[in-house]
């Protein structure tokens, strides 16, 4: 799993490339706990790349969503793939995250 | 069809795991919608035994048993370590805006597992812990 920053202005890119598992899911709980997260306005999860999670990953994303949202900043998901969309989805995590097709759409949602 | 694996209670052999059951599923033609919901329920029955069963102590092992028959798929993982555990029950519907509004990590691996398999046992065997999923499949 490899985790890499594309700061711009007022939005962070987080680039997801492997398999975010029980295993790997520390890597980008530290990237998310990096305390100048919260100075940006958007933080966009590029997903393209990201080829399967697990709960530990979503169990990520969640314990951090809380903090973002109080701190302003908004958490938005892009470029991914079915098979990845549709863990989001059996759990019911689709309607309560932002999860949009394109980096275009994610930089206005 | 069927084939099995042995692995020690290492979460690095989480990947081993998945390729195991993604290179079984994909052999024998499934979807890849599919095959990824069936490596996720095993990555999640399977980190649970290495992390909560086990305490990641790699000298420990366990067996995993795939079968695949025409209507469907049985998965067997046997934990050979001393300590019964037994998660269902737990978590089945799980409160996620309560999870988000606590920060919280974990809870939501066996509600996915219970979700996607049609079939989910946990049982003692020979002072061991069994896990069975079972998964219909359309022909």
């Amino acid at each position: 799993m490899k985790v890499t920053a594309q700061p711009a202005d007022t939005t962070l890119t987080l680039l997801l490339d492997g398999e975010l598992d029980a295993s790997s899911a520390v890597v980008l709980d530290t990237e998310l706990n990096k305390p100048e997260l919260l100075h940006y306005k958007r933080v966009l999860i590029d997903c393209q790349k990201l080829s399967y999670i697990s709960s530990a990953g979503l169990g990520v994303f969640i314990s951090h969503l809380q903090r973002l949202q109080d701190a302003k900043v908004k958490m938005v998901f892009f470029n991914m793939q079915e098979k990845v969309f549709n863990v989001f989805e059996i759990l019911g995590l689709d309607s309560l995250m932002t999860i949009v097709t394109t980096e275009q759409e994610a930089q206005t949602a | 069809m069927q084939d099995q694996i042995r692995i020690s209670c290492s979460r690095q052999n989480l990947q081993q795991v998945r390729d195991f059951v993604r290179s079984f599923l994909l052999a024998a033609h499934r979807s890849e919608l599919l095959v990824n919901q069936v490596v996720l329920a095993v990555d999640e029955v399977v980190a649970n035994f290495i992390i909560h069963a086990n305490g990641e102590d790699a000298n420990q092992f366990l067996d995993l048993l795939l079968v695949l028959a025409d209507h469907h798929l049985d998965i067997e993982i046997e934990d050979h370590g001393s300590t019964i555990f037994l998660p269902l029950g737990k978590v089945a519907n799980p409160d996620l805006r309560a999870y988000i509004q606590q920060g919280r990590k974990g809870g939501m691996g066996m509600a996915l597992v219970s979700r996607i398999m049609d079939q989910v046992e946990f049982f003692e065997r020979n002072s061991h812990t069994v896990c069975h999923l079972r998964k219909t499949l359309a022909s």
